[in-house]
């Protein structure tokens, strides 16, 4: 990993003096235990600020979108892979973008980390191989990094960037035996009411904060439905029946686009599970479509495309 | 200033007690957060927590609030005003840095022309029974405010873990009220009392978290169109986590439903804040929306008010998405030399 950081730097240091970008988008130390926060790298001199390590957590493909400047960006598997989707949007211009891509071995979910403690407070962390040191007041604890992942991470089967300009390290073997949607399939087996439930359970919680919409990197909608005034399009209250609206239309509008970072669920500060929702999405555009979004800049998106040969009579 | 104490274990028989002439809400663990609800005899009142996920503004200015129903007629309207809040209610468990923002709160909805009737009517109806926190968290900054671990500011009623038992001092009549109807409460022996100070000044030199604001406000007044905003606003998401979290915040959006007029929780972070009906919007990029976010807590409610529109309770330091912490950003300000 220390390795990683200094390939990032130096390439950055590159692409910075040669004038290949105006600015590089990474990470950087992040101000509390186990968190890193973007850095906008313009000078040398602050090369040194970029970081790499398993707290590298935000999807900075989202600062990409709508960079009128050329833009180094560091990138894990599920970024590099937003990165296509968005380019293959044309929300990206791909000549516009170095992507430096980095093999990715999962981020960590300090939340589970928090709640392993029962209300211990994590004032260091040391993450070294596979184990998080984690120390407070009169305690110190060695966790295996492997329990304590982002459920996305643990069943991500594209941890190699499938586009990239400059790879940092060597491509880790892609894991092809998870069953990703295991979760989806457990929802499946239960009766619509139920789901129903679980759903109104799992999103009566929401504050409308739209953390899970604004830390998606497609969400770039100039102007967002829910966001409509003039005439209003959705509801905007917490009442339930306006939250659920709010989250079915937004699930259904990244529909064979998401490629499942998990950026909305990390970024939610009421815990709630928002993958789940839009993991069954992908699992249709699977089974339907053999098609999974970002592992490629030529591939158009199935629910972006017509064919004349469509076996459906409507959309003719 | 009465000094009383109760053992743990009759904790919920004073809540009980509370609950038969008011309304009782209080902080309870659900998975894995700690959010204020009423207290009924189905659930129990957690007081072993760091604090609420969501601050107890929401108990006076509720996320979606109906203001009144009205109905038209062809030539005619009726308004019909909502009920008053009669029901007297006890919020328990609240931390000294949130029962100070229910005071700067107060002073900002109370103050001038227009008061907000809708969130005084239920502060009037409200008792305040606070708990001090022996324990700060390293993301808590509340003695840079002028606040402390132990502050009663705002409260009627505090709290204090000592253990077996919990340290009661009166802070208000109000407070002393509420108390008498307890009989079976016992006075607290003099050990008890220095018990209870000696944690508060432990709890004191526990918040290492500094911020120094003595020039912010100043260095402010000079600073609306400094490139400083540029950069700063380069990593914000503009999402809302930071102003809904906040103990403090309490703007406002107001909405048509049917025929009810109903206000909701709106945040100056997001983009249709400021737009206006011709389509102009005065803050359109993230950066003039973290600058009003900004000048709001530690210019203009200075000079309105004296006093910072921030109780350093870190909430959002700890729930922002991308780690944008408030205390770095008023660092970079205060460090900030300006012309």
């Amino acid at each position: 990993m220390e390795n990683f950081e200094d390939s990032i730097r130096e390439v950055a240091e590159k692409l910075l003096r040669d004038k290949k970008v105006d600015l590089i988008i990474g990470y950087e130390q992040g101000t509390l235990p186990l968190r890193t926060t973007p850095c906008f790298v313009e000078k040398l001199e602050d090369v040194k600020k970029l970081v790499w390590n398993a707290s590298c957590d935000a999807n900075l493909s989202k600062y990409v979108v709508g960079k009128k400047e050329k833009v180094g960006v560091v990138a894990k598997g599920c970024d590099a892979r937003l990165i296509a989707v968005c380019a293959v949007e044309n929300q990206i211009p791909r000549e516009n973008v170095v992507v430096i891509g980095v093999p990715c071995q999962g981020v960590i979910d300090r939340k589970k980390i928090e709640a392993k403690l029962e209300g211990k407070e994590v004032l260091e962390a040391v993450v070294k191989d596979e184990q998080i040191k984690v120390e407070g007041e009169g305690f110190e604890v060695v966790l295996p990094k492997k329990d304590f992942l982002c459920d996305s991470c643990h069943t991500c089967r594209h941890r190699n960037p499938p586009i990239y300009d400059v790879l940092i390290g060597e491509k880790l073997p892609q894991s092809t035996d998870k069953n990703e949607f295991a979760e989806v399939s457990s929802l499946e087996s239960k009766s619509t009411e139920e789901r129903w439930e679980h759903f109104k359970e799992e999103l009566s919680t929401c504050i409308r904060c739209y953390a899970c919409r604004n830390v998606c990197p497609l969400c770039y909608c100039k102007m967002c439905f829910v966001d409509q005034s003039m005439p209003t399009w959705f509801g905007k209250t917490n009442d339930l029946s306006d939250t659920m609206i709010y989250h079915i239309v937004r699930a259904f509008h990244v529909a064979g686009r998401c490629v499942d970072c998990g950026a909305c669920t990390r970024a939610c500060p009421m815990a709630i599970n928002l993958r789940e929702l839009v993991k069954k999405t992908e699992k249709i555009m699977k089974e339907r479509y053999n098609y999974e979004a970002g592992l490629g800049l030529e591939e158009v998106p199935p629910l972006g495309e017509f064919k004349m040969e469509d076996s459906q009579e409507f959309i003719k | 200033m009465k000094w009383k104490t109760i053992e743990k274990r009759n904790f919920s028989a004073l809540v009980e007690e509370l609950a038969k002439e008011n309304e009782v809400i209080g902080p309870l663990k659900e998975k894995n957060t700690v959010t204020s609800v009423r207290i009924t005899s189905e659930n129990e009142v957690c007081l072993d927590f760091w604090n609420t996920k969501k601050p107890p503004k929401e108990v006076f200015f509720p996320q979606t609030e109906t203001l009144f129903t009205y109905r038209t007629s062809k030539n005619d309207a009726e308004i019909i005003e909502s009920p008053a809040i009669r029901k007297k209610m006890v919020l328990v468990g609240v931390r000294p840095c949130d029962s100070r923002s229910l005071v700067l709160l107060d002073k900002f909805l109370s103050s001038g022309e227009h008061k907000d009737v809708y969130y005084l009517e239920k502060r009037k109806n409200a008792t305040i029974v606070g708990l001090a926190c022996n324990h700060p968290l390293s993301t808590c900054f509340c003695t840079s405010l002028g606040g402390s671990p132990s502050g009663k500011e705002g409260m009627d009623l505090l709290l204090q873990d000592i253990n077996d038992k919990y340290l009661i001092q009166t802070v208000t009549e109000k407070g002393e009220k509420l108390l008498e109807k307890i009989s079976w409460l016992k006075d607290a022996k003099k050990a008890d009392i220095e018990k209870g100070k000696k944690l508060s000044s432990d709890a004191e030199a526990a918040v290492r978290s500094k911020v120094s604001l003595s020039d912010v406000s100043e260095k402010l007044d000079k600073m609306f169109d400094d490139p400083f905003w540029d950069q700063i606003c380069q990593k914000c998401l503009g999402c809302g986590v930071c102003t809904f979290l906040c103990p403090t915040c309490c703007c406002f959006d107001v909405l048509e439903e049917g025929e009810e007029r109903v206000r909701i929780w709106d945040s100056c972070q997001f983009l249709c804040f400021a737009l206006q009906g011709s389509g102009h919007n005065p803050r359109p990029s993230g950066k003039e929306r973290m600058r009003q976010r900004i000048m709001h807590k530690f210019n203009y409610f200075v000079k309105n008010y004296g006093k910072s529109f921030c109780v350093g309770c870190g909430r959002c330091v700890q729930e922002c998405p991308v780690n944008l912490d408030i205390r770095d950003v008023v660092k970079t300000i205060s460090a900030r030399k300006v012309e």
